[in-house]
């Protein structure tokens, strides 16, 4: 199983670095925004894994309170904080992609609104289960998880309906804008590489978060036997 | 172009502090484990 | 104990009044809560009014912003004292022992909060009206129907997420913490929906179905998943 991770890794890598490639070099210029424009390539993807992340977060989630088991929770803690990762940087690239090109670093965009809602939803999700107690950090946290989860599609259209109530410029271009495919081979490269990247990364925070219980358990037992130990 | 840079950079930076993280973490519970294993 | 004949087990409606009867009688026999939360509220307004001095034009504009930021606060401070006197008296034990369904507790502490924070609503939005001196341009119902709305949509999950806030460690700031990111379609919804009744630019209706489905979804999620949050420890 290491070497198997082992080699995933090293793919990962290969991946990042044919796709960065992809995105500074392989792809063609943008006509109107000059070279600016490959943020994009970065910024998109992230986003798309960082929404791909919550979504396992609320299956695990709820596969969590059917089965109760430690599996999933590790899975939904794994999944909230890579996604809130890649959600991190698709906030911070996004304004640096709007400030040369448009001239401001923010606009209630749509997309970049409801990426800052849920940004502030798996941190609030984080901070919970970090401030819980122990046994019922699991059943709280996989409760809320499915209320932000569920929150999402009206968090988008809420701003939707905001912007067409209050015009703004759109960051990225308005939707069903073609493409050019140089431009969307390397998008996708960018997308599949991060993907991967992403499941290396849940991989091993859910590996760290099992073995973390265990060792508390074993803890909490030695405890336990050198009490009775004592007692007699 | 500065902010292109700039936002691969703070790209990437983001990524190896989350793998920083996770590698202070891992060594900690390799002390735990240590520990444990020494106790009994 | 005499072996008296098991009476009728009550139906939900009535365990949900009962409920609901018990939190009134106990709220008003104190009447702490709901003086200091009425004050508190009248404060909000106060800061508020000292804090943005508008002419009557932009009044409208913003005083949709300002007035349900102020409920919010105002609701957080009352949301965050649901639970504590069942905490305090082992009362939720009881509950989950009881054969009364977990969904008759939610929906009576959820209408008391209603109850509750619309009678805060009040009082705010009327000195509201006198330091703004506003004046509405849309009609008034419709304000109603979205305040309705928008007070559900907050006490809704605000009830049952200071139900979660109990089982952790910083208790008063997490209801807040988790409610609001949450809460925020809602907040755009009732805050845009008061603005543009106010100034009379254009119809609220999608806000107000925005609201509408908004408290549907997280009314039914709410009840779906109280009674697990009930039973965790």
């Amino acid at each position: 199983m290491k070497r198997g991770f082992i080699a995933i890794a090293l793919v990962t890598l290969g991946m990042l670095s044919y796709a960065l490639h992809q995105a500074m070099v392989g792809a063609p210029m943008e006509r109107t925004m000059g070279e600016v424009q490959r943020i994009f390539y970065y910024h998109v993807p992230s986003a798309w894994v960082a929404f791909l992340c919550f979504f396992v977060n609320f299956l695990a989630s709820i596969w969590y309170l059917v089965k109760r088991s430690v599996k999933p929770d590790a899975i939904a803690l794994a999944c909230a904080e890579v996604g809130v990762v890649f959600c991190t940087i698709v906030l911070i690239t996004g304004p640096l992609w709007a400030k040369p090109v448009w001239g401001i670093w923010w606009t209630w965009d749509a997309r970049l609104t409801s990426t800052l809602v849920l940004w502030l939803i798996y941190i609030s999700y984080l901070i919970l289960r970090k401030y819980s107690s122990g046994g019922q950090t699991p059943v709280i946290a996989a409760a809320l998880a499915i209320f932000g989860f569920v929150d999402v599609p009206l968090v988008y259209m809420s701003i939707r309906w905001f912007r067409t109530q209050h015009p703004q410029p759109v960051i990225g271009g308005g939707e069903g804008s073609g493409i050019h495919p140089g431009m969307f081979s390397a998008l996708m490269w960018n997308f599949a590489a991060f993907t991967l990247f992403a499941a290396v990364l849940i991989y091993l925070r859910y590996r760290l978060e099992v073995v973390q219980q265990q060792v508390e358990t074993a803890y909490a037992d030695r405890a336990l036997a050198r009490d009775v130990r004592g007692a007699r | 172009m500065t902010y292109l840079y700039a936002a691969y950079v703070v790209t990437w930076v983001i990524h190896i502090l989350y793998l920083l993280y996770l590698t202070r973490r891992f060594a900690r519970l390799r002390d735990e484990v240590k520990e444990l294993e020494q106790g009994k | 104990m005499s072996t008296a004949p098991l009476a009728k087990t009550p139906g939900l409606l009535e365990i949900t009044l009962a409920t609901l009867v018990k939190d009134f009688r106990l709220e008003w026999r104190s009447k702490d809560a709901l003086n200091s939360m009425l004050f508190f509220a009248l404060l909000v307004i106060v800061i508020f009014s000292f804090a943005f001095d508008p002419t009557a034009e932009e009044s409208r504009r913003i005083a949709g912003g300002l007035i349900w930021v102020g409920v919010l606060f105002a609701a957080v401070v009352a949301l965050n004292q649901t639970w504590a006197r069942e905490l305090r008296n082992q009362v939720l034990d009881a509950y989950r022992v009881s054969p009364a369904p977990a969904m008759s507790l939610f929906i009576a502490k959820a209408v008391g909060n209603f109850i509750f924070v619309t009678l805060l609503e009040i009082p705010m939005a009327l000195l509201f009206v006198v330091f703004y001196n506003l004046r509405s341009i849309g009609p008034v119902y419709e304000l109603v129907i979205v305040a309705v709305l928008a007070t559900w949509a907050l006490v809704v999950n605000g009830t049952f997420f200071a139900a979660l806030s109990i089982r952790t460690r910083a208790r008063e700031i997490m209801l807040p913490l988790i409610l609001f990111p949450i809460s925020i379609p809602a907040l755009l919804a009732m805050v845009d929906a008061t603005t543009t009744i106010l100034t009379g630019e254009s119809s609220p209706m999608g806000w107000i179905r925005l609201l509408a489905g908004y408290d549907i979804v997280f009314t039914t999620v709410c009840l779906m998943l109280f009674e697990t949050v009930l039973n965790a420890e």
